[in-house]
């Protein structure tokens, strides 16, 4: 068990009128290479529960182990914990400071106290996962478009080399293009060098495709926790929390509610259509003189 | 940390005070900060002490919030009680090496502080109860004749809501970029002040790259809804005085009459 989540509650603004629960007795339990999808709707706590996984947030009470050990324990170095697990923000791109690119991509690595040579053969390794040509390396990272911006920031945690990486809506406010280039690096990533995943969404259709198991969370709790095809079978009780399914559940659902015997597990287009053509191929047998 | 700073943050809570006109709320912050530097004996502090607990029962607002305004003047504070206290000519009631304490600095000292001390209090119970918008509002109607004068009264109360509005804007975004940067391994704390100063880059280059964004974005979003200035602009909740209001008036000048027959006492 690589991180390990045990009877954690957060509240803040105790004592004020803005006194609220964030985390409400949160059990969870993450494996080395997995990769996790955490949904729920703006406000549920999924932000707050990834910052309490590097420690930026301490739990009001519970414990998080990392690794076998507990975080919260006096002597445990905060600092190499976020150097292990590395969280990527949400529109990262506002981080970035530096005079060029290849500066700010080193700004993680530098602090950690390694070599320069170390520290420059990481950036390097960084950016290039990320798919940014060496030419850009000298450029100032304002200059850059959108989506490039924030493939150089993702770098940034990249370049740390963590264990896990934590990306919180990696594709906010990009265009189609540049989201499923990102889902692509990261699920490739996640693929070659087997690090930890967990991807922050309320994007069904991004999460269901890559991920092998989705935390919903729900005012402060978790919902789900199960494999994608577990989850989208509560599509109903998904929808009464302000998410849905993706596309493709109602579609099956509704045809096998029709007509067709269909599994209604697909949880992607691919799996759909050899779901669609395999119950397609069953009925032409079942109905005599159809050939 | 720098969550603690309460000037211009609101207490969203219903109380009587919260429900007072602005304006009625400005007066009466000025009348009683000038009340209190009228006071030359320990009776007119009495009053004012009970008129300000009074307006703090009223508001609702935990004490505790209007101490934390307190925390970022105590140095000023201090600084004005130690000058007052060592200071000041007079009769001396304590002797030891070259410091003197007086009987005269000591009463300057003990008025200096609670006169600092009430004034903050004081001034923050008006904006803990009142919203930034309806405080310049306020403002800006009051200090309207002052435009007959060629004050760009309306712009500076334009500007003093904006300002005010990005108060909390940009201290979450700078609460947001320093995790980011922690997330990176960044270290905002250790360090001597050179060090601190340096690290300081990876915060303050975002933020105002954030700022100025900020600053683009809403001169546009006012541009689209066809903003050019105060000239003819009326105001979707226009200010009228209430009955409540009017009593808050007569409390105060109640209040300003009590102060002074008790200083000719």
């Amino acid at each position: 068990m690589l991180i390990s989540v045990k009877n954690v509650n957060y509240v803040y603004g105790s004592g004020t009128a803005y006194e609220t629960q964030a985390l409400k007795d949160i059990n969870l339990e993450i494996d080395q290479g997995e990769f996790i999808g955490i949904i729920g709707h703006t406000g549920s706590g999924k932000s707050t529960l990834i910052q309490h996984l590097n420690g930026l947030m301490k739990a009001t009470s519970g414990t998080i182990f990392f690794d076998g050990k507990d975080i919260y324990e006096k002597g445990y170095s905060m600092k190499q914990l976020r150097s292990k697990v590395g969280l990527v923000f949400q529109y990262p791109e506002h981080q970035l400071f530096e005079t060029d690119i290849f500066r700010d991509v080193c700004f993680g690595p530098k602090n950690l106290g390694l070599p320069k040579e170390e520290v420059e053969r990481r950036a390097k390794d960084a950016l290039r996962e990320v798919g940014i040509d060496e030419k850009l390396f000298d450029q100032s990272p304002f200059d850059l478009s959108g989506g490039q911006k924030r493939r150089v920031a993702i770098a940034g945690v990249l370049a740390m080399e963590p264990q896990v990486l934590i990306l919180d809506e990696p594709t906010a406010g990009l265009d189609p293009k540049g989201r499923n280039e990102i889902l692509e690096q990261i699920s490739m990533l996640h693929r070659e060098k087997k690090i930890t995943v967990i991807l922050v969404s309320h994007s069904m259709e991004d999460v269901a495709k890559y991920v092998d198991r989705i935390i919903v969370m729900n005012q402060g709790e978790l919902m789900y926790n199960d494999a994608p095809r577990e989850v989208f079978r509560h599509y109903k009780e998904l929808e009464k929390v302000g998410l849905a399914a993706p596309q493709v559940t109602y579609i099956m659902n509704r045809l096998k509610e029709k007509c067709l015997a269909v599994n209604t597990d697909a949880t992607t287009i691919e799996e759909a259509k050899e779901e669609i053509l395999k119950a397609l191929k069953q009925r032409s047998i079942h109905l005599p003189g159809n050939r | 940390m720098i969550r603690d700073i309460t000037l211009g943050q609101y207490y969203p809570i219903d109380s009587v005070i919260h429900r007072l006109d602005p304006r009625v709320k400005l007066v009466s912050t000025l009348i009683f900060v000038i009340s209190l530097f009228m006071f030359k004996n320990f009776s007119g502090y009495i009053a004012a002490t009970l008129f300000l607990f009074g307006i703090i029962k009223l508001s609702k607002v935990p004490f505790r919030y209007m101490v934390k305004g307190l925390k970022a003047v105590l140095i000023l504070l201090m600084i004005t009680v130690v000058f007052n206290l060592f200071l000041t000519p007079g009769k001396p009631i304590f002797e030891f090496w070259i410091v003197t304490i007086t009987d005269e600095g000591l009463k300057t000292a003990g008025f200096m502080a609670i006169r600092l001390t009430y004034l903050i209090i004081g001034s923050s119970i008006m904006t803990l109860t009142t919203t930034p918008n309806n405080l310049t509002d306020g403002l800006e109607d009051l200090m309207r004749p002052l435009s007959k004068v060629r004050v760009p009264v309306h712009e500076i109360a334009m500007m003093m809501s904006i300002a005010l509005r990005f108060i909390p804007i940009l201290l979450e975004e700078t609460d947001k970029i320093m995790k980011a940067q922690i997330a990176r391994g960044a270290d905002f704390e250790s360090g001597n002040i050179v060090q601190k100063a340096k690290s300081l880059v990876p915060l303050l280059v975002p933020l105002f790259v954030s700022a100025f964004r900020r600053a683009n974005d809403l001169a546009m979003a006012m541009e689209a809804r066809c903003y050019r200035g105060g000239e003819g602009r009326t105001k979707m909740k226009p200010l009228i005085y209430q009955a409540n209001d009017y009593r808050a008036y007569a409390l105060n000048a109640a209040y300003l009459i009590a102060v002074i027959v008790i200083q000719r006492l």
